[in-house]
């Protein structure tokens, strides 16, 4: 009953950020400089097309009326249709969308097995060598570039090594992996040094409480407590920390899928752009700002399940 | 005494505030201060014209003529690595330094005054940290049109964010405090109170957190230029000459692999740099608030 309680006030103040991020969406399109439809066709169109066409998009309307077409439209899965490609925008952010969350699933994955016993091992010998080496290494990381990431190990493992494809999605599950394994790695570069830095943290704080001191004093050995009472604590900040992170994750999917060329969201964003294909951007802004937030509401109901003191709150 | 010593010990002060400082803050600053006048003093370093094209010689392998090789249209890399400095660090301190200003302020005022404009803030904070930051300033630069003036109000539209919910949450702690209440009671304006009083007080999480950002700046600008959406070729920022060398990678690996490295070795500066503030100032150090 609290659960269901719970959920409910979160979906409530869940309202108007959605109404805020639709018009955010909505907006965009109606303070293009000039006319976007004369931008979109590049000025080559006759007059009867770009009638035709504003007509199409409801722009010959009043502005309170094309938001609740918009908004009425988004919810039941009509997001217009993309004069350029001239085809539904959910049509082809659809069949966009799963490559998209395959990929960060992937990456996410592959930063957290990267990043758990890192930090780990970090928290442990903390102000030593390791420590610091981690430290810098992260730093680093943080660092570099993801396109720059990709295109050295295109060159590395495409030219010289030739294991894994270096662009495409394939079309079995193994063959998802063997062709996304090196867009992942390049993601999870990225978000591996963010993950550390905070897991850190979490699990220093976890080596500190008292339950530990207890399990200490009981004689239990040091892999066990470190198995059954450390990790199994600082596991869970990782739900909150991935959810936090979110935002980097998909910023960071934007330009590897363009540089591996891969049919996801966030190339089709960037050609979007190129071509000035106002509906696909519009469409994918929403799509995106979902994303992050249905993400963020399954962190928080996991983050209940796992830890019940949450609810009392 | 105390004024003789102060007016003649300067330099030594100063001297022993650096012997205070985290070795990640000396050599951080070390490494962007070595950065820093390499941007400066570029023409005295290298002979070459960024810009200039020697069709004689393309796509030469590092020499010594040409430490960091030749590109496509054979103009001299690193050259080209020394000018893309001033860019990238110019783009970077201004779309890091000038949201800040008004996000603190912003996010300080909300935290102290609370009420509409606090809950105003709050929503609006929600819809920004909605929108993944890269793809909202894709969005904004479709409307704008590509290059580096739509970077910048892009930046300015949405960067503040960040550093208005750090100030407001150190704000709320603050406000609360003995020295704030006693300020108060002196009958100083809220104003006062505010950015005399409690902002010395609030602004060194935002400070530590400006290093992080300042870097992400630089990876944003030079992946929006990667993307062909920010400065635009042939000016030698470090993500477009990376985009410019990436069809010769195989042929040629300097042209796109040592811009890069400017750009870690810029970043890891920087990362260094907030480290070491964040010991000094005992603040934990954050990507991302």
């Amino acid at each position: 009953m609290i659960f269901i309680d719970y959920l409910l006030r979160r979906l409530i103040q869940m309202v108007p950020v959605v109404i805020g991020v639709s018009l955010v969406a909505f907006i965009a399109i109606h303070v293009v400089p000039g006319d976007p439809i004369e931008i979109m066709m590049h000025g080559r169109a006759k007059p009867d097309v770009v009638a035709a066409a504003r007509a199409e998009l409801g722009l010959d309307r009043p502005l309170p009326l094309q938001y609740l077409r918009f908004i009425g439209g988004a919810l039941i899965g009509d997001l217009g249709v993309s004069i350029i490609q001239n085809a539904p925008v959910a049509d082809i952010i659809g069949e966009r969308l799963g490559p998209s969350v395959f990929l960060l699933t992937y990456s996410t994955v592959l930063a957290v097995i990267v990043a758990v016993p890192l930090s780990l091992i970090a928290a442990l010998y903390r102000g030593r060598l390791v420590d610091h080496v981690i430290r810098f290494a992260g730093m680093s990381g943080f660092a570099m570039p993801p396109f720059w990431v990709g295109l050295l190990l295109m060159l590395l493992f495409g030219l010289y090594l030739n294991w894994f494809s270096i662009s495409g999605y394939g079309k079995t599950f193994p063959d998802h992996l063997r062709h996304l394994f090196l867009p992942s790695v390049t993601i999870s570069l990225s978000l591996a040094p963010m993950l550390v830095q905070s897991l850190r943290a979490a699990m220093l704080e976890v080596l500190s409480a008292d339950y530990i001191e207890v399990a200490r004093s009981k004689g239990l050995t040091p892999r066990r407590i470190l198995i059954k009472h450390v990790l199994r604590n600082a596991l869970i900040p990782v739900i909150t920390i991935l959810a936090v992170n979110i935002g980097w994750l998909l910023s960071g999917a934007v330009i590897v899928e363009y540089l591996f060329a891969f049919p996801g969201l966030g190339s089709l964003l960037v050609r979007a752009v190129g071509f000035r294909d106002y509906p696909v951007i519009q469409g994918l802004a929403l799509v995106f700002a979902c994303l992050v937030m249905v993400v963020n509401l399954l962190a928080d109901i996991g983050y209940m399940l796992v830890d019940r003191r949450v609810l009392k709150e | 005494m105390i004024a003789l010593t102060r007016g003649w010990s300067l330099p030594a002060a100063f001297g022993a505030e650096i012997r205070r400082w985290p070795s990640s803050l000396k050599v951080g600053s070390a490494i962007i201060g070595a950065i820093l006048l390499a941007g400066i003093f570029a023409p005295l370093i290298t002979p070459y014209d960024p810009y200039y094209q020697d069709f004689m010689k393309t796509l030469q392998p590092p020499s010594s003529a040409h430490p960091f090789g030749t590109d496509m249209v054979g103009r001299d890399v690193f050259s080209r690595v020394l000018y893309g400095i001033r860019i990238d660090m110019q783009i970077g301190f201004f779309t890091t330094y000038v949201p800040m200003t008004y996000g603190v302020m912003l996010g300080a005022l909300s935290g102290y005054f609370g009420g509409v404009l606090d809950a105003t803030l709050m929503r609006l904070l929600d819809i920004a940290v909605a929108f993944p930051f890269l793809v909202l300033i894709i969005v904004i630069i479709s409307i704008l049109g590509p290059g580096v003036p739509s970077i910048y109000i892009a930046v300015f539209l949405v960067a503040w964010s960040m550093y208005a919910r750090l100030a407001r949450a150190e704000m709320l702690i603050e406000r609360g405090k003995d020295y704030v209440l006693a300020a108060r009671t002196l009958g100083y304006g809220p104003m006062r109170v505010v950015f005399r009083h409690a902002l010395p007080n609030i602004i060194n999480s935002s400070i530590v957190f400006s290093m992080s950002d300042f870097v992400l700046n630089i990876l944003l600008v030079s992946g929006l230029s990667f993307l062909g959406l920010g400065v635009a070729p042939p000016a030698p920022e470090w993500g477009a000459m990376v985009a410019e060398g990436r069809d010769f990678i195989f042929d040629a690996w300097w042209i796109s692999t040592l811009p890069g490295l400017a750009i870690v070795f810029t970043g890891t500066g920087l990362s260094l740099i907030g480290d070491g503030l964040s010991q000094r100032f005992g603040q934990p150090q954050r990507s991302l608030p």
